[in-house]
């Protein structure tokens, strides 16, 4: 029977480090994007805690939209820095073809 | 309340276990280097490993926990979801493609990726090892705890059976079979959950909730003092020992025999029924009669009702997602809360007692004891709240066992995709936690004395063939997370240990054996702990956890990448300073004494209790004052973006011959 080690995956890095440092500073922009809700989450939960209460729209109070809202919003930014990466990836292969 | 043993439960529990165990049998044959046991060849594709994080990151405390903080007490089981999915923004976009990068099998191995120290190899491990037990606790005392309602037996057999089912899983076939174990479980408890929330939305909601057979709940009377006075046969008992000064009334029927405890509901005359479970001489009471299934005896009745739709309405029909929130907000609640008598003659009664609530206060935070202070004045307990969302943001990508999935794929890119696949699945289903919970709370169906059973018995209000499944499921999301974390562990022994730190020259079938006899070790003081802990709140020691993890692993990674004049002294220093200092605050915390010691929480020698907020940017602080004070000169220092030398050659793995090439 075939073993796991006879067809272990060579690690071969595809990405050079022109990639790495672009995709790392993409990660840093949207990650300091999503630290600025989160935190605006847990401080006005500490500070003010009565905003949570209002109902801004869709007759659901800013707790549940403002919860609801990050955990939709990681998938969001998650989806869109693999995006970001796919297109550096290509500006990488094009540049290595020329 | 009791439970009949679910046959249905058993036999899905048993095809699943027989299903995982023979996949592990399987795998086995085919796994035999360190490079399978820990890291399964570096084979697995994204999607199965993100799916896989799904499996090993939701645990007893995420599925049972959090539904039934948000049963019970509304909106605040919600911020622990939030806070958990956050941490897998960090994961995402600070530490997965790095430490693929710069690791091989296990954290320590990435964090010593540049500077080959036994000191760094140490405490990483040490740090992977306390952290991994601190997990373990909660996870095989809720085994113990979910084993006897849902399967039947007892606490001690539900821990026994976690450990011995887990420690074969990673005996026979390591990170290969772990890895399908927690796809298998991951998926399965995502497809359950949505099954579940659409059936509770299908439900809608109702002042008048039917059990699975379709009858009516047992509802819960009301009365007024003047009807009991009018009553002949009733008499009204004396406020006595621990009933003085009570807001309770108790009510003989003089005819009957039968006791019953009314609570004054301070809104007039009104009395509702409360529940009572009384220990007297060894045995249980409940409402009175001696608690059993039997004839003549009587056990606590579920709970868990809406008291009122917005516009009188006795049932809302199917509603949306949002129509079903948006109702609730409008809607009054009968929740149920407990405490704790003395009575007259020695013996010791928990009353259960109802109380109204509104829907728009339940779905604020600061609902639940534990979040409380978030609407009082008090200054520490905000800070305790804001201290332990901290934690929960940075603890999720310092975990070990989450960590050394990152090494089960083949590149960065393959890291990056499964940790997307992971955040889409984890946030899914923290989505649903909400409903659950909710659906939960008004479904008639829960046991008042047991948080942990809000899921397994909404489910049972479907359909006693949906509850066996959950319950087979709960059951097994403490397989997933625990093969994970014993795996972590084995790997600390043996791999960090045993052959990095103590040099131990061994040939890599030797390697293999080591890391399997330490998951044995690991997996027998799981156990042990299991059971001695058996009492003790687990989402507390889940808190620690994260706490520990945050505090000694984050700020050694995070600093590694990010600044170049890292040393390894101030690696080591900080993941010390981060595990000493969290672990002692803890130690002196308020909830260790009134939890652990039994003692005033008000001799508590710290402020509040989560250490995040001080001990992670001291662990940060350590990191930067030592290094800054063992600048080697005329060393290389590292590369900002891609941890590797200023020499300019990327660092992926500079210690690892070409793999592929493997042969025993």
């Amino acid at each position: 029977m075939a073993k796991i080690e006879d067809h272990a995956v060579a690690h071969v890095e595809t990405e050079t480090g022109a990639t790495i440092a672009k995709n790392t500073r993409n990660a840093l922009y949207l990650f300091f994007i999503y630290v600025a809700f989160y935190a605006g989450y847990m401080l006005l939960n500490a500070l003010e805690p009565e905003v949570m209460a209002a109902r801004p729209f869709g007759g659901l109070n800013l707790a549940l939209i403002f919860g609801m809202f990050l955990i939709v919003l990681a998938l969001v930014l998650a989806l869109f820095y693999m995006w970001l990466c796919k297109g550096t990836e290509q500006t990488a292969n094009r540049k290595a073809n020329s | 309340m009791l439970y009949h043993r679910s046959l249905g439960a058993v036999i899905v529990f048993a095809i699943f276990v027989s299903a995982v165990l023979g996949l592990s049998f399987y795998l086995g044959r085919r796994a035999k280097s360190a490079k399978a046991y820990y890291a399964a060849g570096g084979q697995i594709h994204w999607f199965v490993n993100g799916v896989a994080f799904a499996g090993d990151y939701l645990s007893a405390a995420s599925f049972l926990g959090i539904c039934g903080m948000i049963a019970f007490f509304g909106y605040d089981g919600f911020l622990y979801s939030v806070g958990y999915l956050a941490g897998w923004i960090v994961a995402l976009f600070v530490v997965a493609e790095p430490l693929k990068r710069m690791g091989r099998y296990t954290f320590a191995d990435a964090l010593d990726n540049r500077f080959q120290s036994r000191g760094i190899k140490l405490t990483a491990a040490i740090s992977t090892l306390i952290v991994s037990i601190f997990y373990l606790i909660p996870q095989m005392v809720g085994a113990g705890v979910l084993i006897q309602p849902l399967l039947g037996f007892s606490h001690y057999v539900g821990v026994l059976l976690v450990g011995v089912l887990v420690i074969t899983i990673v005996v026979t076939a390591g990170m290969v079979s772990t890895t399908w174990v927690q796809f298998i479980k991951g998926s399965l408890l995502v497809i359950f959950c949505f099954i579940l929330t659409v059936l509770i939305l299908k439900r809608g909601l109702t002042t008048q909730p039917v059990d699975e057979a379709g009858q009516p709940t047992p509802g819960f009377r009301t009365t007024t003092l003047a009807t009991i006075a009018g009553t002949p046969n009733l008499e009204i008992l004396p406020e006595e020992a621990g009933w003085a000064k009570k807001p309770y009334v108790r009510v003989v029927d003089k005819v009957t025999g039968e006791t019953r405890v009314w609570r004054k509901m301070g809104d007039g005359d009104t009395l509702r029924e409360a529940q009572t479970l009384t220990v007297r001489n060894g045995a249980t009471f409940a409402n009175g009669r001696r608690q059993g299934l039997g004839s003549g005896e009587s056990d606590l009745r579920p709970v868990g009702h809406v008291v009122s739709l917005p516009g009188g309405v006795t049932r809302t029909g199917a509603q949306g997602p949002a129509e079903y929130l948006r109702t609730l907000q409008d809607s009054q609640m009968l929740l149920w809360s407990n405490e704790k008598l003395d009575e007259a003659d020695g013996a010791k009664t928990t009353v259960y007692f109802p109380r109204i609530a509104a829907g728009s206060e339940l779905l604020l935070p600061g609902a639940s004891p534990t979040f409380a202070g978030l609407r009082g004045k008090d200054i520490w307990k905000r800070l305790d709240f804001l201290s332990l969302m901290l934690a929960l943001f940075a603890g999720t990508a310092s975990l070990p066992h989450i960590l050394i999935r990152y090494y089960t794929v083949r590149d960065q890119a393959s890291a990056r995709k499964s940790t997307v696949v992971g955040i889409a699945a984890i946030g899914f289903f923290y989505v649903l936690t909400l409903f659950m919970g909710l659906g939960a709370m008004t479904s008639g169906s829960m046991d008042p004395t047991n948080n942990n059973m809000a899921a397994p018995l909404l489910a049972k209000s479907f359909s006693p063939w949906l509850f066996a499944v959950i319950s087979a499921i709960a059951f097994t999301t403490v397989l997933g997370t625990v093969s994970g974390l014993i795996l972590a562990a084995s790997g600390a022994v043996a791999h960090d240990l045993m052959t990095n730190v103590f040099k131990m020259q061994m040939e890599d079938s030797k390697k293999v054996m080591m890391a399997k006899f330490s998951a044995v070790v690991v997996g027998v003081i799981a156990m042990v702990l299991g059971i001695v802990f058996k009492n003790m709140n687990v989402t507390f020691l889940v808190g620690w956890a994260f706490n520990i993890a945050a505090s000694a692993n984050l700020p050694a990674l995070v600093m590694l990448l990010f600044w170049k004049r890292t040393t390894k002294q101030g690696i080591a220093a900080a993941i010390i300073t981060g595990m000493v200092a969290s672990l002692g605050w803890i130690l002196v915390s308020a909830q260790a004494f009134k939890d652990v010691y039994g003692l005033d929480p008000k001799g508590a020698w710290v402020p509040f209790s989560q250490p995040g907020l001080v001990t992670i940017p001291l662990g940060f602080l350590v990191l930067v004052g030592v290094s800054l004070l063992t600048q080697a000169k005329g060393k290389p220092r590292l590369d900002e973006a891609t941890g590797s030398d200023s020499g300019g050659s990327p660092a992926c793995h500079p210690r690892e011959p070409a793999l592929g090439n493997h042969r025993p």
